[in-house]
């Protein structure tokens, strides 16, 4: 029995009849085409699905698509505003944050949530905050480099901003 | 070499906007019309004969497009998956197909596959499969492999062992003569499993009218797979093409010809119809090939000056239930075990088994590091059985500097090397005569802080063809095209196939360096075989000393080419001619210049050339190396374990690595980084485990752990600089340098923290349990 979709992904709408066991993460990549939100493993442990749902950083792999209904959701191709990159964007590339880039969007999507919660982390908050992000190839020294120099420019206000939406429903 | 400051410039890398902002290009991103998708069905047995499979119900599923046995598709095979020699010439293995016919001999063997318009409807169909097995008994580890009464795994091989070989140098029975100390030790290397974050993926088009194949798949090797997809599927090699999209993540496990690669492609040809398969992780945990899984058998020799007279090994590599591409590569650690090391004798034998589990074959490092952790526990089982500091017993034995190029006890030659000089830097960075005092004292409140070292020597970039193919089977070589468009831009063709490594950035600042063209105005090009010709693709911490050089030669003779039509232009003697940051002129007269630009404007001019020269601007070059490349390093590990858990924590991390010349210090540290931690997943975490039926027990994330970021400190990196004298450009290798030096550093560590308690050795992965048993099995007492 299929059921019908309706979320909002990166501002945009989108609209489908699936089938309940649809993945969101696979609504997000197969229906979606937005295919920058990777599949790593099948246990909701390497986080490369990583996406934000209504303000919260979601394992993409571990939501039905039809639990996702009515929502909004950004992804990692929701970030950049034309060719200005989002801060942790930028900062990936400067820090070297990267190597085979697979685990990146969702790194960076955990890191977005990670810094909108304690935006002055220290280096040990980073690496409890991004317990459930796998990598294999940089060993992690890049990837926390990469956000506190992120945290560093989102404090000052320099780069873009995170939507007002998912400012406002930030936990306390 | 003219080094500007692109050459050691940290170049932000240009492969990253794409990748920061989901736009990458990974097999499984690839949509196509008309796609179908295959679905492996694996074996859940470790070793049985396949008595039948009911596939009735499954090909009336919804959406199937067709259901094959092993049965149905091996007449098509026109030859098995290849096996290289990889430094055993001498030994016995079966033929392996893509698929099993009538017998499975690991969990996780293909026995069929199935075709859907969906892959949820092939999964769904594959349930529907009736598969009767007669169970036989499996052969769960090296220890039962090599039992008399053991099964049998290839009635062909008519025994579990694959080879045993010898490798050996200098007078062993002199050096165990001389000896005033005489140890023994037993070296477990666990079995690990690589995991790329990126599993494995495959897309395969044949065009039946055309009859070309054109497959897309997350491989370390796209050029190699063009060879063998052609000779097994009797395809030629000109009608394959194969397209190493974004690959993320290999460390070895994708530098085979895989069994999927294969099944695709038949499928694509048998259905006439593009074909899509994506491994799950479960799937990549079994499916994908392992690392590791030795065992090795140590007696040291030694003087009570710290004098190692000699080292007797054997090393016993279990190859899984086939022996893969590269399966006995690991036995290179056997021509290496002495590594930096003035050695007097060493006496080797390799002995290789097969087991009912997963083929293993390279993982990063690939036989160094097992060479590396074996004679750098022997530094310090020596040091620690006469009291000597660990320290002081690898300078004693270092080779002498001036001893360089040294020749190895098994005739390999060092190229350059003091490797007294990153020991002292690092010694250095800790201030190692505090970390003592700091230890004493913290003994005494019951803490127990440990630290290791690890003085390496590594042999890398593949290679020298003429030593390659007496110990590989096969000469390897460095490949590059450089070739300038008209208005004076450059398409760079490389013939490695890069995972991670930033080749599309390092090889354009050899090229920037070369000719004085901005960055910018350089494309590299690479893991696509229908761009240029064959390459010898990434593996073995090869790419910057072997294709960064043919890089480094083609942008060289386009140079050359460049001061001739110059030469012309300016109506000079050649000579005479000066070219600097991409203009060239008469010397003595810079302000007339004519800028590359212009030159290859010129060059697809013909009436503009001399009248001996042919157009265009292009160059390329196969390098041959005359000798390996030898990075060294000295790596310190500090730990911490807690005397009520038994975990360990890694505190500090310091390497100081001499890879060369640093194209990009960034990438270097990089990879030095991620290596590090691979290692250190090894000391403490990872172990592919089995049960007593044959069934893989840590087959998901859940059960298998690779490290975390909390799990991990900072890394503290320097370096040394040493060039290589086997290359123009200086480079060695670095990508497996981390991996093979920190293992064994922190195991060091370990036994170093749990000396007061008489501990001389603890078997990887290090985990909380097993130290608390060592430290609680007097009672806790320490001496």
């Amino acid at each position: 029995m299929r059921r019908r979709v309706a979320v909002t992904i990166n501002g945009a709408k989108h609209e489908h009849e699936v089938e309940p066991r649809l993945l969101l993460v696979q609504y997000i990549r197969e229906l979606a085409g937005l295919t920058g939100t990777h599949v790593g493993c099948d246990t909701s442990n390497c986080g490369a699905c990583t996406v934000e749902l209504d303000g919260h950083s979601v394992k993409s792999c571990t939501v039905f698509a039809v639990q996702a209904d009515g929502a909004e959701i950004t992804t990692i191709e929701g970030l950049a505003q034309g060719t200005t990159l989002h801060p942790l964007q930028q900062a990936f590339w400067d820090e070297h944050g990267l190597q085979c880039g697979f685990c990146t969007p969702g790194m960076i999507m955990a890191a977005k949530q990670l810094l909108e919660r304690n935006p002055n982390p220290t280096e040990r908050e980073i690496r409890v905050g991004l317990e459930g992000n796998l990598c294999r190839c940089t060993g992690y020294h890049n990837i926390v480099k990469s956000i506190q120099a992120a945290a560093k420019v989102m404090a000052t206000g320099a780069g873009s901003k995170a939507p007002a939406a998912v400012a406002s429903q930030k936990e306390g | 070499m003219a080094v500007s400051q692109l050459i050691g410039a940290s170049i932000k890398r240009r492969e990253d906007p794409e990748l920061v902002t989901g736009s990458g290009n990974f097999v499984d991103d690839m949509s196509q019309t008309a796609l179908a998708y295959l679905y492996v069905v694996r074996s859940t047995q470790a070793h049985a004969r396949i008595e039948g499979i009911e596939a009735s119900r499954a090909k009336e599923a919804d959406g199937v497009l067709a259901v094959w046995t092993g049965k149905d598709l091996q007449p098509e095979f026109q030859a098995p998956l290849p096996v290289t020699t990889s430094f055993v010439p001498e030994k016995k293995y079966p033929n392996h197909y893509p698929i099993a016919s009538d017998r499975v001999r690991y969990v996780g063997e293909p026995v069929a596959v199935v075709v859907a318009t969906s892959k949820a409807a092939a999964e769904d169909a594959a349930e529907r499969l009736d598969i009767r097995y007669e169970p036989l008994s499996p052969v769960l580890d090296i220890e039962a492999a090599l039992k008399k009464d053991a099964p049998v795994l290839h009635d062909d091989v008519g025994s579990n062992i694959a080879y045993d070989v010898k490798r050996a140098g200098g007078d062993i029975e002199t050096a165990f003569r001389d000896a005033d100390v005489r140890i023994t030790q037993r070296i477990i290397q666990q079995r690990l499993i690589p995991v790329a974050v990126e599993g494995r993926g495959v897309v395969a088009d044949y065009k039946k009218f055309a009859k070309t194949l054109t497959v897309t798949s997350s491989t370390q090797i796209p050029h190699f797979v063009k060879i063998w997809l052609g000779v097994i599927l009797g395809i030629p090699e000109s009608n394959v093409r194969v397209i190493a999209p974004d690959v993320g993540g290999g460390f070895g496990s994708k530098i085979r010809v895989y069994p999927e690669e294969v099944l695709v492609a038949l499928a694509s040809r048998r259905l006439s119809r593009p074909v899509k398969w994506t491994e799950d992780r479960n799937e990549n945990m079994k499916a994908t090939h392992h690392g590791r899984s030795q065992i090795w058998d140590v007696e040291i020799a030694a003087k009570r000056d710290g004098k190692v007279l000699g080292v007797r090994t054997t090393q016993y590599l279990d190859l899984g239930a086939y022996c893969s591409q590269f399966g006995t590569f690991q036995a290179i650690a056997l021509l290496i075990i002495q590594g930096p090391y003035k050695l007097p004798a060493f006496d080797g034998r390799g002995v290789g088994v097969f087991t009912n589990r997963t083929p293993t074959d390279a993982y990063r490092g690939a036989g160094r590091p097992e060479a590396t952790y074996l004679i750098e526990r022997v530094m310090d089982l020596v040091a620690q059985e006469i009291g000597m500091d660990p320290v002081e017993v690898r300078r004693k034995n270092f080779v002498p500097p001036e001893e360089q190029p040294f020749t190895n006890l098994l005739g390999l030659t060092y190229d350059s090397g003091d490797y007294r000089i990153t020991l002292d830097k690092a010694l250095e960075l800790v201030d190692y005569p505090q970390f003592r005092r700091d230890q004493a004292e913290a003994r005494k409140r019951g803490k127990y802080l440990g630290i290791g070292f690890c003085t390496y020597l590594e042999i890398c970039g593949l290679g020298p063809s003429v030593a390659t193919t007496a110990a590989a089977g096969i000469g390897f070589w460095g490949m590059s095209v450089v070739n300038l468009h008209f208005t004076g831009k450059a398409t760079v063709i490389i013939g490695s196939s890069p995972h991670g490594q930033g080749h599309e950035t390092t090889f354009a600042q050899i090229v920037a360096n070369e000719l004085g063209l901005p960055l910018e105005d350089i494309d590299v090009v690479h893991g696509d075989t229908a761009i240029g010709p064959m390459g010898m693709d990434t593996y073995g911490s090869r790419s910057a000393s072997v294709d960064g050089t043919a890089v480094y030669l083609s942008s060289v003779k386009v140079r050359e080419k460049a001061r001739k039509i110059a030469a012309h232009l300016l109506e000079a003697a050649e000579a005479d001619i000066v070219y600097e940051d991409g203009k060239a002129f008469v010397k003595g007269t810079p302000s007339k210049a004519v800028t590359i630009q212009e030159i290859t404007g010129a060059a697809f001019q013909p009436h503009r050339l001399p009248p001996d020269m042919e157009g265009g601007m292009e160059a390329t070059t196969f390098f041959n190396p005359p000798n390996f490349v030898w990075p060294f390093g000295a790596h310190v590990a500090l730990v911490e374990i807690d005397g009520e858990t038994g975990g360990t924590r890694v505190v500090r991390y310091v390497a100081v690595d001499d890879c060369g010349t640093r194209i990009n210090p960034m990438v270097v540290d990089g990879q030095l980084h991620g290596g590090i931690a691979q290692g250190i997943g090894q000391a403490l975490f990872e172990e592919a485990r089995y049960d007593e039926t044959g069934q893989l027990k840590t087959g998901t994330l859940v059960d298998y752990m690779i490290p975390t970021a909390p799990d991990l400190p900072s890394f503290e990196t320097a370096a040394t600089v040493t060039p290589s004298p086997t290359n123009p450009l200086g480079v060695k290798g670095i990508g497996e340098a981390g991996t093979i030096a920190s293992s064994v550093a922190v195991i060091n560590a370990i036994v170093d923290a749990l000396s007061p308690f008489g501990v001389k050795d603890v078997d990887m992965p290090a985990t909380p349990e097993k130290i608390w048993h060592l430290m609680h099995r007097n009672g806790g007492t320490t001496r």
